[in-house]
C-alpha cells in the first residue's frame, strides 16, 4: 500500500505555495466536462461542492438528510479559530500551527496542520463575505474569544450557534450554485458503495431513502465529507444519523483506514437519564471557566448536592491540578470523571454524573452575571433534566463527540485510493490524537473552500475527460451486491431490533474502547464483537419493505457497518501500546496517572488495510517526523 | 404601471395594496366617526356639516362633486380591497388541503385576527343596508332628504335598529384593531424601539372609534340626543 | 407514565392518512418525545408492526429535521423548542396525545410524520445568498457592521427552516422563514448589493411553491423554536414594496 503524504519540499511556510503552483489546471473550457460526486453536505461537503461547482466543474452532491442545511456541523457551538491576531494579544500562523501540532499531541502531519493554520484567516473572511453573522465589537469589527484554554483569542464565534451560521453560509453558497444549475442536489440519498474502474474511484450506488431504488452515478472524481463515527458508542452527542457506512464501504474497496482509535470525549454532556436514552447533548465547555466540578469524598453519598457539607465534597480537578483546575484539557478532565465515577462517587439518580457547581460563581459575581454568561446554557440543561442550574449544581458526564481518525489521505486529501478524496472530519488528517476546541469547523472549510478545490483539479487533469460510463460493468456488479445486502437485512426477520443491537456494541465499545483502555478490555471486546456482528446477522428484525421510505432499514445498515468497524477501532487501540490525547491506555501512563506518549515506537500514523471481514487488517505506518514543533509532554500540573 | 401590476401579482403586494386601501378607509372611517359627533352641537349644526359634505370644494367643485369624487374612490379601493382578500382567501384556502385532526391551538392569534374574513362580510353588508338607511332612505321609516338630524334621531329611536349598529360597530372594531396592527406590519413600519406601541397603537384607535360611533345611536335612545 | 398517542400514520403521498391509536405504557417523564416515539417503535417492531416513521437527526434542537404537531402545537406546547427538546414532564399519566404532521400544500407527506419540505430549498436557491465567489472576499474587518445590526441579523439567521411557522400557520404561509432570511443578508452591509433582487425573486418562488398569505396572526413567532418575531416580517414587506417600485 502506498503511503506516500506526497508532501512537497521546502520550508513549511512555502509548501503550501509552491505546491499550488506545481498542481496542474484544468483548462477553464473543459472543467464542464468532468463530473464530481461529493458526499455529505456539512462544512466540508458543501464548501467544497460550492467551490467546485463555481469553478465550472459538473457536481453532484449527496447527503441522507431532507436538506443539506441538517447536516450536523450544524451543532458546533464553541466557535472557530484563525490565526487573524485581530486582538494583537501575539498570534500567528506559527502560534496556531504550533498550538494545533502540541494539542493533537505529536500525532498528526505537521505540512498539512501548517496549511491548516495558514489558510484559517482565508476562511474568516469568505464567511464574512458571505454574511455569516459573527460577534462584532461596537466598533463593528470582528469579536473574538479565547476558547478550550487557548492562551491567546483566537475564536471567532455567532453567539452558541457558531457551527450553524458557518454551515448556513456554505449551504447558501451551495445552494446559489444549485439555483446555477452547476451543482446537482441529491437530498434523502445514501451513499452505501464506493465505485472502482481499473483501481481508481469512478462512482458511487446510492440508495433513495424515499423510494428505496438503488442506482449507480459515476464521475471521473469521489469525495467523500461524511463526518465521524462516534455513532459507535450509540450515545454520542452525534446526530442520530451519523454514521460509518460511507468511510468503511470506501476502506473494504481498498482507501486505508487512519487511527481509527483517536476519539474524543467531551468532559460536559448531560449524563443519560435512563435505558431509552437515544442521544447525549453537549454543553459548552465555557461552563468550566466559572463552574466547580466535584464529586462527594464518601463513596455512595446519596444526599442531596446542597446537603453535602464542603469538607465532604472533592473538588478534584483543582486538588490534582492546581494550575488549571477546572480548566485541564478535555482529555483530562474526562478521564478524571470516569475516574470518580468508577469509584462509585457518582452523582445524581443513577450515579452517572459528577458536579459543576455555580454556587460560589453565583455569590462572587451575582446571579445576573451568570445568567448573563450562561442563560442559554442553563435553560436547555433545566429544559432537558428538569433541575435548575441556579439551585443546585449541574450534573455533567463525557461523552463521545468527535473522531480525530478517518480515511488516510495524502497531503491533495486524496485517500490511498486514487480519485477518492476524502475531507473534513472523515480524513484522519489535522488533529492527531486529540483536536483543539473550534478547529473542527476551521479544518472542514480549509477542506473545502481552499485545498480540494485545488488538489482535485490536478488529479483529473491527469486523468482527462473522457466520458465514465456509468453502464460499466463495475457498476453492476457492486449495485448487485449493495442490493442483496439489503435483502439480506430485511430477510433474517429474527427477534431483535435494530436498536437493541446498537446499544449492545455502543455499551461495550465505551466500557472498552472509550475514555480509557487497556489490553485486557480491548481484546474482550475483539472477542466479542464478531459474535454480536454473527448474532445479529442472525436475530436482527428490519420491518418494511427494501422499496420504501424504511427507517429501520437505514439504521440496520449503518449498524452493519459499524459492527465490521467497530472492530478495526479495538484492534487499532490495542496496537497502540502507548497514551496519547484521546487515546488512554490504562498500562502506559506516568505515576501521576497522566498519559505516557512513546514516541521511539509509536510517532507513526496507523493506516490500516482491509483484508475481509473478520479478517486481521494489515498495518501500514506513515512515519510522522517533528522538524518545527519540537516534541514535548504535556503538562497542567 | 408595470411595477404596480407585478408587485399585485406576488402575495405580498396583495397585502399592500389591502393595507394601503385600509388606511384610505380608516380615513374615511375616522372622519365619518367624528363628523357624527356634530349631532351633539344640535340640529342646526348637524344639517349645516350635511350640506357643507355637499358644497365642499366650491367654488372649483360644483354641488355634490367632491362627495361624488369621494365615493368613486371609496368605491375604488372597496373592490381592490375585496378583489384582493379574496385572491388571499383563495391562496390560503389551497394551502393546506389535509386539515389537522386536532384544530390548531390559537397561541398570538387574536380573536379579531381570527374573525377578519367573516367580520368583513358582516361590515359589506352594513355598509350596503347603511347607505339604504340613512343616503337613499329606502328602508328608513321617515326619510326627509336634507334633514340628516332628523333622519338620524328617527332611525335610532328604532332600539333595535340602535342596537344592532352597536353590535355591528363592533364588529367594525374588531376589524380595525386588526387591520391597524396587520396594515402597519404590512407596510412595513417597523422599527425596535417602536414596535412594542402597535398594538396598544391600534387598540386605542379601534376603540375611540368604536366609542366615536356608539355614542350617537346610545345618546339618541336615552334621549340626549332628541 | 401510561399514554394514549392517536398518531397520523400515511404509507405513501399517494395514500390517504388516518390516526391510529396506540398506548404508550411505563413512560419515564425524563424521556424526550422522540425517546417516547422510539420506545414505541421498539415496541411495534418486536410485535412485527411497521414503526412511525418520523424525522430527527441531532436531537438538540439545530438541525431542524424534526417536526410534529402535538395537540394543536407545532413542536408541542413548550415554547423556544424544537420537538426534539419536549420532555415527557410537559405530560401527565392518562392524557391523550395528538400527534400530526406538517400540514401544507407545499410540505406534501412522504410516510407519517414525515413531510418533504424541498420547497423551502428552492425558495434559497432562487436568492437567499450572499454571492461571494471562494476566494474573492476582502478581509474580514474591512466591511465593519455596527453591532446593533450585526445582533438583529443573528436573531434572523437563528431559524433552523424547521417549517413549523408554515405548520402552525393558519394560513400555511411561509413568510416568517422567508423574513428570517431576507431580512440576515439584508440587514448586513455585504448583502446590499442583491438586497431588492433577492426579496423578489424569494417571494415569487414562495408563492410559486404554494404556501399560503400571511395574515399577521403571528402564530409563526409562537410556535417558532428559535423565537424569530414577526417583526422580520414587518422588515420584509417593506423591503419588498421598496424593490418593487425601484427595482429596474
Amino acid at each position: 500500500m502506498d503511503l506516500d503524504p506526497r508532501v512537497p519540499a521546502g520550508p513549511i511556510q512555502d509548501k503550501w505555495d509552491k505546491h499550488r503552483f506545481e498542481l496542474k489546471l484544468v483548462n477553464p473550457a473543459n472543467k464542464r466536462k468532468y463530473d464530481i460526486i461529493v458526499v455529505g453536505s456539512g462544512l466540508a461537503g458543501a464548501s467544497a461542492a460550492a467551490s467546485l461547482g463555481e469553478l465550472g466543474y459538473n457536481v453532484r452532491c449527496f447527503c441522507y438528510q431532507d436538506s443539506a442545511r441538517r447536516a450536523h456541523s450544524i451543532a458546533a457551538q464553541g466557535g472557530i479559530n484563525a490565526a487573524k491576531n485581530y486582538p494583537n494579544d501575539g498570534d500567528s500562523i506559527w502560534r496556531l500551527f504550533f498550538d494545533t501540532v502540541k494539542g493533537g499531541d505529536f500525532r498528526s502531519r505537521e505540512a498539512n496542520v501548517y496549511r491548516l493554520a495558514q489558510l484559517s484567516g482565508n476562511i474568516i473572511d469568505q464567511c464574512v463575505a458571505q454574511g455569516v453573522p459573527f460577534a462584532r465589537e461596537y466598533g463593528g469589527l470582528l469579536d473574538n474569544r479565547s476558547f478550550g484554554g487557548a492562551q491567546v483569542s483566537r475564536t471567532f464565534y455567532a453567539r452558541g450557534q457558531t457551527g450553524q451560521q458557518l454551515l448556513l453560509g456554505a449551504y447558501q453558497a451551495l445552494a446559489r450554485q444549485v439555483g446555477a444549475g452547476a451543482v446537482k442536489m441529491f437530498p434523502r440519498t445514501e451513499m452505501l458503495d464506493v465505485v472502482l474502474v481499473d483501481g481508481e474511484a469512478r462512482g458511487i450506488v446510492v440508495r433513495d431513502l424515499v423510494t428505496g431504488k438503488v442506482s449507480s452515478h459515476a464521475a471521473h472524481a469521489v469525495v467523500l465529507a461524511t463526518g465521524g463515527y462516534a455513532n459507535a458508542y450509540f450515545l454520542s452527542t452525534n446526530a442520530k444519523g451519523c454514521n460509518v457506512t460511507a468511510t468503511w464501504r470506501a476502506h473494504k474497496r481498498g482507501a486505508a483506514f487512519a487511527n481509527p482509535c483517536f476519539t474524543q470525549i467531551h468532559p460536559t454532556c448531560i449524563p443519560p437519564s435512563g435505558d431509552y436514552q437515544s442521544k447525549l447533548t453537549l454543553m459548552s465547555e465555557s461552563l468550566r471557566n466559572d463552574g466547580r466540578i466535584w464529586v462527594p469524598k464518601q463513596r455512595g453519598d446519596n444526599r442531596a448536592a446542597n446537603d453535602i457539607p464542603e469538607d465532604e465534597r472533592d473538588y478534584y480537578l483543582e486538588r490534582l491540578y492546581p494550575s488549571f483546575g477546572n480548566l485541564t484539557p478535555r482529555d483530562i478532565a474526562s478521564r478524571r470523571a470516569k475516574e470518580a465515577v468508577d469509584e462509585g462517587r457518582g452523582v445524581g439518580p443513577l450515579a452517572n454524573g459528577v458536579y459543576l457547581d455555580f454556587r460560589d460563581a453565583i455569590s462572587r459575581l451575582g446571579r445576573n452575571v451568570i445568567e448573563e454568561r450562561y442563560g442559554n446554557l442553563f435553560e436547555m440543561y433545566e429544559r432537558i433534566t428538569g433541575e435548575d442550574p441556579y439551585a443546585v449544581p449541574m450534573r455533567i458526564y463525557p461523552a463521545p463527540h468527535y473522531t480525530m481518525g478517518g480515511l488516510w489521505v495524502d497531503y491533495n486529501l486524496m485517500s490511498t485510493v486514487p480519485g477518492l478524496f476524502v475531507i473534513g472530519e472523515a480524513n484522519f488528517s489535522d488533529h492527531g490524537a486529540n483536536r483543539l476546541g473550534a478547529s473542527a469547523l476551521m479544518q472542514g472549510l480549509a477542506d473545502g473552500y481552499f485545498i480540494l478545490p485545488y488538489t482535485v483539479g490536478d488529479y483529473l487533469a491527469l486523468t482527462g475527460p473522457s466520458k465514465v460510463d456509468p453502464e460499466h460493468s463495475a457498476f453492476g456488479g457492486v449495485e448487485r451486491e449493495v442490493r442483496e445486502r439489503s435483502e439480506r437485512l430485511l430477510a433474517v426477520n429474527g427477534n431483535r431490533t435494530v436498536d437493541t443491537f446498537h446499544r449492545e456494541l455502543g455499551n461495550l465499545m465505551w466500557e472498552r474502547c472509550g475514555m480509557s483502555r487497556d489490553r485486557k478490555g480491548l481484546e474482550q471486546a475483539l472477542g466479542r464483537i464478531p459474535a454480536l456482528r454473527d448474532e445479529f446477522w442472525q436475530d436482527v428484525r428490519v420491518p418494511g419493505k427494501g422499496e420504501d421510505f424504511n427507517q429501520s432499514l437505514e439504521k440496520a445498515g449503518r449498524l452493519a457497518d459499524f459492527l465490521e468497524f467497530a472492530e478495526l477501532m479495538c484492534q487499532d487501540a490495542l496496537d497502540r501500546e502507548e497514551s496519547c490525547g484521546g487515546h488512554f491506555r490504562e498500562e502506559y501512563q506516568t505515576p501521576e496517572g497522566e498519559a505516557q506518549r512513546d514516541d521511539e515506537r509509536f510517532a507513526y500514523v496507523a493506516a490500516w488495510e482491509f483484508k475481509g471481514v473478520g479478517c486481521p487488517p494489515t498495518l501500514h505506518k506513515e512515519p510522522l517526523t517533528f522538524e518545527y514543533v519540537p516534541l514535548s509532554q504535556r503538562s497542567y500540573k | 404601471m408595470r411595477r404596480v401590476l407585478s408587485l399585485y401579482r406576488s402575495s405580498v403586494g396583495k397585502k399592500i395594496l389591502m393595507a394601503a386601501t385600509g388606511v384610505i378607509f380608516f380615513l374615511y372611517v375616522f372622519a365619518h366617526m367624528f363628523g357624527n359627533l356634530k349631532a351633539f352641537q344640535g340640529p342646526e349644526k348637524f344639517d349645516h356639516y350635511a350640506e357643507f359634505l355637499r358644497e365642499v370644494g366650491a367654488p372649483v367643485f360644483g354641488h355634490g362633486q367632491v362627495l361624488w369624487i369621494a365615493r368613486v374612490v371609496l368605491l375604488v379601493c372597496v373592490a381592490v380591497h375585496v378583489l384582493a382578500a379574496l385572491q388571499l382567501w383563495r391562496m390560503s384556502a389551497v394551502a393546506r388541503p389535509v386539515k389537522y385532526g386536532r384544530r390548531l391551538e390559537p397561541e398570538e392569534s387574536t380573536y379579531a385576527s381570527r374573525t377578519m374574513r367573516w367580520g368583513s362580510v358582516i361590515i359589506f353588508l352594513f355598509v350596503v343596508y347603511h347607505i339604504l338607511h340613512f343616503t337613499v332612505g329606502s328602508v328608513h321609516p321617515d326619510f326627509i332628504p336634507g334633514s340628516a338630524y332628523h333622519n338620524l334621531v328617527v332611525g335610532f329611536q328604532v332600539w333595535p335598529m340602535a342596537l344592532a349598529y352597536v353590535v355591528v360597530m363592533f364588529v367594525l372594531c374588531l376589524h380595525l384593531y386588526h387591520g391597524v396592527w396587520s396594515g402597519l406590519q404590512t407596510l412595513g413600519a417597523n422599527h425596535p424601539r417602536y414596535n412594542r406601541y402597535r398594538r396598544p397603537f391600534a387598540t386605542v384607535v379601534a376603540g375611540v372609534i368604536f366609542l366615536g360611533f356608539i355614542s350617537v345611536p346610545i345618546s339618541v335612545l336615552i334621549g340626549i340626543i332628541a | 407514565m401510561d399514554l394514549i398517542l392517536h398518531v397520523w400514520r400515511q404509507a405513501s403521498p399517494a395514500e390517504k392518512g388516518r390516526f391510529v391509536r396506540y398506548e404508550a405504557k411505563d413512560v419515564s417523564e425524563h424521556a424526550s418525545f422522540l425517546e417516547m416515539l422510539d420506545i414505541v417503535n421498539e415496541r411495534l417492531t418486536e410485535r412485527a408492526e411497521e414503526p412511525i416513521a418520523f424525522e430527527h437527526d441531532c436531537r438538540e434542537g439545530i438541525c431542524g429535521s424534526c417536526g410534529i404537531v402535538i395537540n394543536g402545537y407545532a413542536h408541542g406546547p413548550q415554547h423556544g423548542a424544537a420537538t426534539c427538546q419536549l420532555h415527557m414532564r410537559h405530560f401527565s399519566d392518562g392524557d391523550e396525545i395528538w400527534i400530526e404532521p406538517w400540514r401544507a400544500k407545499a410540505f406534501p407527506v412522504i410516510k407519517d410524520l414525515v413531510v418533504d419540505r424541498s420547497a423551502f430549498d428552492r425558495i434559497m436557491q432562487v436568492g437567499g445568498f450572499i454571492a461571494a465567489r471562494t476566494g474573492s472576499a476582502p478581509d474580514a474587518n474591512a466591511i465593519p457592521v455596527p453591532k446593533d445590526k450585526a445582533d438583529l441579523a443573528m436573531d434572523a439567521a437563528a431559524c433552523i427552516g424547521c417549517g413549523a411557522c408554515v405548520a402552525a400557520c393558519p394560513n400555511a404561509s411561509a413568510m416568517l422563514f422567508v423574513s428570517a432570511k431576507v431580512c440576515h443578508l439584508g440587514l448586513l452591509p455585504q448583502g446590499q448589493p442583491e438586497r431588492r433582487e433577492r426579496v423578489l425573486r424569494m417571494i415569487g418562488q414562495m408563492d410559486a411553491e404554494g404556501f399560503g398569505s400571511c395574515t399577521n396572526h403571528a402564530e409563526c413567532q409562537a410556535a417558532c423554536p428559535k423565537e424569530i418575531s414577526v417583526d422580520f416580517i414587518a422588515r420584509l414587506n417593506r423591503d419588498l414594496f421598496g424593490a418593487a417600485l425601484t427595482a429596474v
